[in-house]
């Protein structure tokens, strides 16, 4: 057996061992993908690299950022979320209303948005382990229903950011570095993917998520509760995306029921693009970060080259199609 | 090789199982008696009981009737940790396995260890390092050869290797019986002998083994005892000394009455 093995290391060719190292490193293609943009991006435009570009980038990327951490859970145990950017929103109004209209202090109104986010993944949650309905199904259903609670509560209308406590939008306070300025918005996304990140893959829970979208029966058979894993994934995704709805706020100060429309295709585009399999078990939360990186380098790269919007569209539909197929082929046992 | 005698008293032990599913009668009144220091295989053509049989014992099926005694006190699994906890482990056919996490992993999958003091306690970290060194121990304890790393795939393993890791993970944590499920389906030649070995060698460290199997040469070649199951009932026990695979599969198809 071993000697087998051995020879067949041996005689790889190099397409077989590009595929090894794939398989081993998920986020490695779009980290590449990323560098080589930013490389033929900076030679079409020379005030792509500049800092405050960057930062605008990374300002532009936090808020799908953020919602793609919750959707890379989802995805990891092999279900999808289509409701992510109504949940984001239905979080952010009722936050923002109660503290406008109801004048809650700026702490509690978080607090009462984190709960209807949590509330809202609890729901997404027991309809998928408890009806055992697809997940896609699910979420097709609570996107409409979310999305109408919202607007029903929030009777379509805005909520200036002046007409909130300064902590609703405290999330787009700008930090200057030099050249470099970054929101407290953004270092809350990276906090955020830092502490899933160890949860991930320094923690049971984490082996659990990747054991339950890698095999649920296996899963089962080996002592995991599969139920009581999907469901504590929802409910996390539900507040991480309640998060990113206070990202929101400071981005665009306001709440707005018209803001983050493509907010659910977007987050599963960067997940996608993030090397993580659409069929589960497969992928690594840091590369969501990096994948939503390429998208919104592309948008600002291909502006900056003086290019139509519509072709930023079409880059990042490309993009897609192009991860998946390497991730199909990723996934495809060695020969 | 022992010949149980009676005065030992049998690790676990099955009396009068009844299984029905609606109409259909799985078991019809089993027995079983699973001894130390030995390998019991069942055999039994397709519908005779085998897999409702080894579902009841390892806590997957709850039996409509009958009592399961491990170490002659009497128990009730009402799923497969309640029989985990007793002692009992199965290697499921289909092994269970998570494809994508590595033998370590896989190994310590739903019973992970964590790390000493404030880091496992509060944080919740995993003892990765300690859990791959006592993979690795159990593996080499095992004598399997053919697990190098153990931070490899398991999708990148052998059916062979595959089917050593979940041996690996059973007598790991099966501390009195090991039930193994069609263990040497779908695999070679070689890889056949090797699990067969793994076989011999949890009976020689004291673990005794149950397995399932349709593959004769298979079954005469490692087992001490051999039920034959016949119709959800148990048609004979019988040993490779005893009888012949041709006799076997007679008494199994019900061309002879057993003696």
């Amino acid at each position: 057996m071993t000697e087998v093995l051995t020879q067949d290391r041996e005689s790889d060719t190099v397409a077989q061992r590009i595929h090894h190292l794939l398989h081993g490193h998920p986020a490695l293609s779009p980290a590449l993908v990323l560098v080589i943009s930013m490389i033929v991006f900076s030679i079409l435009n020379d005030r792509f690299l500049a800092p405050q570009n960057l930062s605008l980038v990374v300002q532009q990327v936090a808020v799908i950022g953020a919602l793609a951490v919750g959707q890379t859970l989802i995805i990891l145990t092999s279900g999808i979320d289509l409701s992510v950017g109504a949940l984001m929103l239905l979080a952010t109004m009722v936050g923002a209303k109660t503290a406008s209209v109801n004048g809650l202090p700026g702490p509690l109104a978080l607090m009462v948005g984190l709960g209807v986010g949590v509330a809202a993944g609890l729901f997404n949650g027991i309809l998928v382990t408890r009806l055992k309905l697809p997940p896609f199904i699910v979420t097709l259903g609570t996107l409409n229903v979310f999305t109408a609670l919202m607007l029903l509560y929030s009777s379509g209308a805005s909520v200036r950011g002046a007409d909130m406590p300064e902590l609703m939008t405290w999330t787009g306070t700008v930090i200057t570095l030099g050249d470099v300025r970054i929101t407290t918005g953004v270092i809350m996304m990276i906090g955020l993917y830092a502490v899933m990140s160890f949860a991930l893959s320094q923690t049971a829970w984490g082996r659990h998520v990747y054991a339950v979208g890698d095999d649920a029966e296996s899963a089962r058979l080996s002592g995991i509760s599969v139920r009581r894993v999907l469901l504590s994934v929802y409910v996390t995704a539900g507040a991480t995306f309640a998060l990113a709805g206070w990202i929101l706020m400071g981005r665009i100060n306001a709440a707005s029921p018209n803001a983050g429309v493509d907010a659910n295709l977007d987050s599963i585009t960067a997940v996608v693009i993030g090397g993580t399999s659409l069929f589960g078990g497969r992928g690594v939360l840091w590369g969501s970060l990096i994948g939503a990186l390429i998208v919104g380098v592309f948008r600002n790269g291909l502006s900056l080259a003086g290019l139509d919007v519509l072709y930023q569209t079409l880059a990042v539909g490309i993009l897609v199609i192009i991860a998946v197929a390497v991730d199909q082929w990723i996934r495809k046992e060695r020969a | 090789m022992t010949t149980p005698s009676s005065d030992q008293q049998p690790v676990l032990e099955a009396k009068g199982l009844v299984k029905r599913f609606g109409n259909v009668v799985g078991l019809a009144g089993v027995d079983l008696e699973l001894y130390p220091d030995e390998v019991l295989a069942i055999i039994g053509d397709n519908g005779a009981g085998k897999s409702t049989l080894i579902k009841c014992l390892s806590g997957a099926h709850v039996p409509d009737a009958g009592e399961i005694l491990v170490n002659g006190e009497r128990v009730e699994f009402e799923n497969p940790q309640d029989a985990r906890r007793a002692g009992i482990e199965t290697v499921y056919q289909n092994l269970a396995v998570s494809p994508a996490l590595d033998i370590a992993s896989n190994l310590y999958l739903g019973r992970e260890e964590r790390l000493p003091g404030f880091r496992g306690n509060v944080l919740r970290m995993l003892d990765k390092r300690g859990m791959r060194r006592r993979a690795q121990d159990q593996v080499q304890a095992l004598g399997i050869t053919t697990l190098q790393s153990m931070t490899q795939a398991v999708e990148t393993l052998s059916g062979g290797q595959r089917q050593a890791v979940g041996v690996a993970r059973s007598a790991a944590f099966g501390s009195k019986v090991v039930i193994l499920d069609e263990p040497t389906a779908a695999l070679g030649v070689r890889e056949t002998a090797q699990v067969l070995r793994l076989v011999k060698d949890m009976r020689d460290q004291g673990l005794p083994v149950i397995i399932i199997s349709h593959d004769m040469p298979a079954v005469f070649e490692v087992a001490d005892r051999i039920q034959v199951q016949r119709l959800g009932r148990r048609a004979a026990v019988i040993t490779p000394e005893s009888h012949t695979p041709a006799e076997a599969v007679a008494i199994m198809t019900g061309a002879v009455e057993a003696a």
